[in-house]
């Protein structure tokens, strides 16, 4: 029985969750192997409604942990075709020994999650301190601050992760409840147009080509794991960057919203700016340009690939700014936030002499509101004045209690 | 249709084609190999393969090279079920869709795991195979201990075993609990069809075998594998290791059909009945129970197993 295809208006009211389960559904994923957990569970209900009304031919396998869900995503993907999931902070976490694997067994997938916070304490709000668990796992990381934007990554992923030169699985985040649950106008492409734009899956070293059989998952001890280890790194720092670049630009000839690896806003002449992802980018950018408004000429950086880390990008954007604050969304754990790591790493041997300052906030889904915003920026503003940094380095936004900074 | 192999002779077996190649690390001995060349030799059909992290894997797939002639995957140590399920899945999806790049043939989704990765670590990825019913076989090495990484005790180490985490000592005779039912914990899914083999008994597990892969659903397969490292006994010895276990009625070979219909299929002459006390002191790793503060194990050993025996066959008669 063919499957249906679906009638959508030019723009629908969809949240981030729901978007993606359209873009999986578009993409005509073959192998949907999940398991529910709050925020991103509708993605999975919708995607399980859309094959129980017939809007999806591939297999849908409920599984009974998200270890198996990305288990089953691995076996699926091996087996040779268009493979993707979804997931949340505890969820990812016990799925996180098999993402490794999937990323080291060179697997395209793409995993959506929606960033919650980690227990302990138990809490089911939005953070990144799940986005951040997995950073170095090897999978290419988007980040979304919409459900417009759910959607589109959702293609982009499968392009870049798809190409027999990535081969590669990657991630897109999105905010929990404040992006996944929050409806929102989404601009959409028509069944067709959609599918256009990912393709029709060109499987490699696939097991259900009996021909050519072939073994994945080897082991390799010091003799070779070093090198299977670099050529995957190297890949991620010369051959991705590129190939996300190129998605981009062919998703804007497309659909006319062209995405980039670190997204600017009023940065040309910024002197202070605040650099963050997810829905903490709008918020930012609004605050900015109230900024401007009383003369202080504030600029955004909306981080939208987090891996590979877009270091020449960043060193570029903040060469000439003067003061810059990274906002990690992250329980640090006796460090500065990643975000301020990797900021300070692009620019440490450049000849810029920006101030950098790191700022942890919204932690469990704690508001960032215009109100801290407007007080950052004027802090980052005396930091410009003064030439140097006047605060500790790394300071704590929104939290009761005694104020609290470090370094 | 399958494309089951008909093997009437041993030397038909030995020189039958091979998907599992003799060029792999397995130590000299180990039954591992017997059992998987069993299975594999089972059907002409092609193979998609999965092995769980342990002596399998790390014996047979080190790069650059490999001994699998088939189509064959390793994850981690729980997962080698999820991997082939997933595998199947994925054929399906491709059937659907008229994406098959060779749409005539009719492959075998088989994933091998040791008792560890299949009586603990991995045991609800299992769990949740067999529920959900997926078109494919799992075949446990069950050799009752951790042997990949030295010889600790799994939850299918028997009592009065010395593994290294539960050893024998001046005030221990080792393992304290018996071996988890895991044929009894699978049957009880409700699956098409449950199985324990032995390789000594070939013609009996070849049988079976093709039998799991014609039933349509999943498949559960536990088979004893004697390990002549851990067991501590002669490699040359390993099938008269085997034959011991089977015709002690320590490892009694019987089939469970849709969760209920059991039937025993091997059932060695009263006079042929070999005592449990024979197969015990035939490996090292029960020499302390010979001692005489340990003697009355020896005879609790005998008496669950009589009481196991006549368990099988009672359920047999019923047919519940």
């Amino acid at each position: 029985m063919a499957f249906d295809k679906m009638e959508l208006r030019d723009i629908e009211v969809w949240d981030g969750n729901f978007a993606a389960a359209q873009a999986l559904r578009q993409c005509q994923v073959d192998v949907v192997s999940a398991y529910p957990i709050t925020p991103s569970t509708p993605i999975v209900e919708g995607y399980a409604k859309f094959k129980s009304d017939n809007y999806v031919e591939g297999e849908y396998v409920m599984v009974e942990s998200e270890h198996a869900a990305m288990s089953g995503c691995i076996g699926a993907a091996a087996a040779g075709g268009r493979v993707a999931t979804a997931t949340s902070s505890q969820g990812l976490a016990l799925m996180a020994e098999t993402l490794y694997q999937a990323s080291g067994m060179r697997l395209p997938i793409v995993l959506n999650i929606v960033n919650r916070a980690l227990a302990a304490p138990l809490n089911v709000n939005g953070d990144h301190s799940d986005m951040y668990m997995v950073r170095d796992s090897g999978w290419i990381q988007f980040d979304a601050f919409c459900p417009q934007e759910a959607y589109d990554l959702n293609f982009i992923a499968f392009k870049v992760s798809e190409d027999h030169a990535v081969r590669t699985p990657a991630i897109v985040n999105q905010d929990g409840f404040m992006t996944s649950h929050t409806a929102q106008g989404v601009h959409t492409m028509d069944d067709d147009t959609a599918f256009s734009f990912v393709g029709e899956f060109k499987p490699m070293n696939d097991m259900l080509d009996f021909e050519h059989p072939v073994t994945h998952g080897v082991q390799t001890e010091e003799d070779w794991h070093f090198e299977h280890k670099a050529r995957q790194h190297n890949d991620m720092m010369t051959i991705v960057p590129g190939k996300i670049d190129a998605a981009f630009e062919e998703f804007a000839k497309l659909t006319g919203r062209k995405y980039n690896q670190i997204e600017q806003y009023d940065m040309d002449d910024a002197d202070v700016a605040v650099v963050c992802m997810g829905t903490s980018v709008e918020t930012a950018r609004e605050v900015a340009r109230e900024m401007r408004e009383k003369g202080i000429k504030a600029g955004v950086i909306g981080i939208r690939v987090f891996r590979p880390f877009p270091f020449m990008a960043i060193a570029e954007a903040l060469k000439d700014v003067k003061a810059v604050a990274a906002l990690d969304r992250s329980a640090p754990g006796g460090t500065p936030g990643a975000l301020f790591n990797e900021i300070a790493g692009s620019l440490f041997n450049s000849d810029s002499k920006m101030l950098l300052s790191g700022y942890i906030y919204g932690l469990g889904g704690r508001d960032l509101t215009k109100k801290h915003l407007v007080d950052l920026y004027t802090e980052l503003q005396a930091n410009a004045d003064a030439g140097k940094v006047l605060t500790q380095q790394q300071q704590f936004i929104g939290v009761r209690g005694p104020k609290l900074a470090y370094l | 249709m399958s494309e089951m192999k008909k093997i009437k002779n041993l030397k038909e077996f030995s020189t039958s084609a091979d998907r599992f190649e003799g060029a792999n690390l397995l130590c000299p001995g180990c039954a591992h190999s017997i059992i998987v060349r069993e299975v594999l030799n089972a059907t002409n059909d092609d193979l998609v393969l999965a092995a769980s992290t342990g002596c399998l894997e790390v014996c047979t797939a080190v790069y650059p090279y490999t001994s699998w002639d088939a189509s064959w995957i390793h994850i981690g140590f729980e997962n080698g079920s999820t991997a082939v399920a997933g595998a199947e899945a994925m054929y399906k999806a491709l059937k659907t869709k008229g994406r098959l790049k060779q749409p005539d043939r009719n492959p075998k989704f088989v994933a091998f795991g040791g008792d560890g990765a299949s009586y603990d670590i991995g045991f609800q990825w299992i769990s949740g195979c067999m529920e959900r019913n997926h078109d494919m076989m799992y075949v446990v090495l069950d050799n009752e201990v951790y042997a990949n990484t030295g010889g600790q005790r799994s939850s299918s180490t028997p009592i009065g075993s010395s593994a290294t985490t539960t050893p024998a000592g001046s005030i221990s005779y080792g393992e304290t609990r018996n071996k988890k039912d895991m044929m009894g914990i699978m049957a009880a899914h409700n699956i098409p069809y449950a199985a324990q083999v032995a390789p000594n008994k070939w013609k009996d597990m070849v049988k079976k075998i093709q039998k799991g892969f014609a039933t349509e659903g999943a498949v559960f397969i536990n088979a004893v594998s004697p390990c002549t490292t851990e067991w501590k006994f002669d490699p040359k010895d390993t099938m008269h290791l085997t034959d011991l276990a089977t015709d002690s009625l320590v490892f009694p070979l019987y089939e469970v059909i849709d969760g209920h219909e059991l039937n025993i299929t091997y059932r060695p002459k009263e006079k042929d009945i070999v005592p449990v006390e024979e197969y015990l002191a035939a490996q090292g790793r029960f020499r302390h129970l010979f001692k005489d503060q340990y003697k009355y194990l020896i005879k609790e050993w005998q008496e669950r197993v009589d009481a196991n025996w006549a368990y099988l066959n009672r359920r047999e008669e019923a047919r519940v």
